[in-house]
């Protein structure tokens, strides 16, 4: 396998915390091998800033294969970076030339406020979902397996809305900074199978409620969400949300 | 949910403009249909026919009331989305992705809204201010429409400024004739293609008609 290594300037957003007004600070990454990810990038630079002394560069992340959701950078002007349905970890140093200089974002929106330089409280996702993603389960004894008879087109619908991480690079990709593809992934995840059904109501209007009150946009349908959701979720989702809010309002 | 908490909600929001707009798509039609008569050529007799009866007809001036309402629902919620929605992202990106991600026009719905708004003034400033003023004003004065457009579409001013309203229909229409449709919940890949070939088709087609009517009076291939 071809190994090559690249220099590149990196314009990162630097904020001390959420009172701070930030500004871009230059940094260069020399010898970035084209096999690291983004994340492993930043930190080969934080290392070195950090033997110099220097405050390194906060930035999210956790499991760092795809399935976790912590990571959340704006590179160049792209929730996640340039590739198609990857997240920030799952980016290869690769997808950038030699000497490029490369601009790199926290999430912007009023309701994801950063909390230093690269790093955003996405706490109202988690208050979104506790206003009503969950199902009622009986105490007791699990049920057995395939005990609810499923169409299997529903349940791979439901499987592909349930795959979104809640990175929240749809709310960073919307021109409005709106929640609707992720409340509709969690949404259509319960609404399509027979164990969402008892809080089917009330959990769509209870959720629209809370996303927003936590400051989040309406959506215009440019569809710029599913383009930059790293789990591909279909804004098909939206319109079975907004089916649902009709049909929660208009039952009696 | 109340009635109000679900019409001020952001989906609730949204479906007024859906269904404002639907509304609004189905009297484009109506509108095209009526000012096409001029293309039969015959001094506007059968346009000024149909012109008559609509400002006559006491079951169309009642839809007509409905129509306003339309519109205004349609203009005030828009700006109001417009307004509220640009200020969900105080700090703003350094670096956008332009086009690699959404198509310009349904970014700029809200441009293009502000653009026909100016232009529905004109517009009413030009030809249903002076219909209205001869029925009500003047006691049902004889008002020939034909001959009040032939006049207004002489002047190269008010052509460009047609054009200009005409383009921006279209561009409004392309994204908002299927946005409509995904607001109100309908996507599947039955419908998908259907709605998307018939937005287009309707954009075109509804624009070009209204486009040929200030070029073809201007260049008096309508006597």
């Amino acid at each position: 396998m071809q190994h090559s290594t690249i220099n590149l300037n990196l314009k990162v957003w630097r904020q001390k915390n959420a009172k701070d007004s930030g500004r871009f600070e230059t940094y260069k990454a020399e010898n970035i091998s084209t096999e690291m990810s983004f994340l492993e990038m930043f930190d080969v630079l934080n290392e070195r800033l950090i033997n110099e002394g220097k405050d390194p560069i906060a930035f999210d992340h956790d499991c760092r294969e795809g399935i976790c959701g912590m990571c959340s950078m704006h590179i160049n002007g792209r929730a996640h970076g340039p590739w198609q349905g990857t997240t920030t970890c799952q980016l290869h140093m690769r997808a950038f030339k030699d000497g490029e200089t490369i601009t790199v974002e926290p999430w912007r929106a009023q309701a994801f406020p950063v909390i230093k330089d690269l790093t955003v409280d996405r706490s109202s996702f988690d208050r979104i979902q506790q206003a009503g993603g969950f199902v009622s389960v009986n105490t007791g004894n699990a049920q057995d397996g395939n005990a609810l008879p499923i169409d299997k087109d529903k349940a791979d619908a439901s499987f592909a809305a349930a795959a979104c991480i809640g990175c929240g690079a749809c709310v960073a990709a919307c021109k409005n900074a709106s929640a609707m593809l992720f409340v509709s992934a969690k949404v259509s995840q319960y609404a399509l199978l027979p164990q969402g059904e008892p809080e089917r109501n009330t959990r769509v209007m209870n959720m629209v409620a809370q996303m927003d009150k936590e400051g989040f946009g309406a959506c215009t349908n440019t569809g710029a969400c599913e383009a930059e959701c790293p789990k591909e979720i279909s804004i098909s989702n939206i319109a079975r949300l907004n089916r649902e809010y009709i049909n929660a309002q208009m039952s009696l | 949910m109340t009635w109000k908490e679900y019409f001020t909600s952001s989906i609730g929001r949204k479906l007024v403009m859906a269904i404002t707009g639907i509304s609004l798509i189905l009297f484009l039609i109506v509108h095209a249909t009526v000012n096409g008569m001029i293309f039969f050529n015959d001094h506007g007799e059968m346009f000024n026919f149909y012109a008559h009866f609509l400002s006559h007809n006491y079951i169309l001036r009642l839809i007509e009331i409905g129509l306003f309402i339309g519109f205004i629902l349609h203009i005030v919620q828009g700006l109001m989305l417009w307004s509220q929605n640009n200020s969900k992202r105080p700090v703003k990106y350094a670096v956008n992705p332009g086009n690699a991600t959404s198509k310009w026009y349904s970014r700029s719905m809200g441009i293009l809204g502000s653009l026909l708004l100016i232009f529905l003034v004109i517009h009413l400033s030009h030809f249903w201010w002076g219909t209205k003023m001869a029925l009500y004003a003047h006691g049902d004065a004889e008002h020939n429409l034909f001959e009040e457009m032939k006049n207004a579409f002489s002047k190269e001013w008010v052509v460009v400024v047609y054009l200009i309203g005409v383009i921006s229909l279209c561009w409004h229409l392309l994204h908002g004739f299927s946005s409509a449709f995904q607001t109100l919940g309908i996507n599947s890949p039955k419908y998908n293609g259907m709605i998307r070939n018939a937005g287009f088709i309707y954009s075109i087609l509804i624009c070009l008609a209204f486009a040929m009517m200030p070029i073809a009076m201007y260049f008096g291939w309508i006597a």
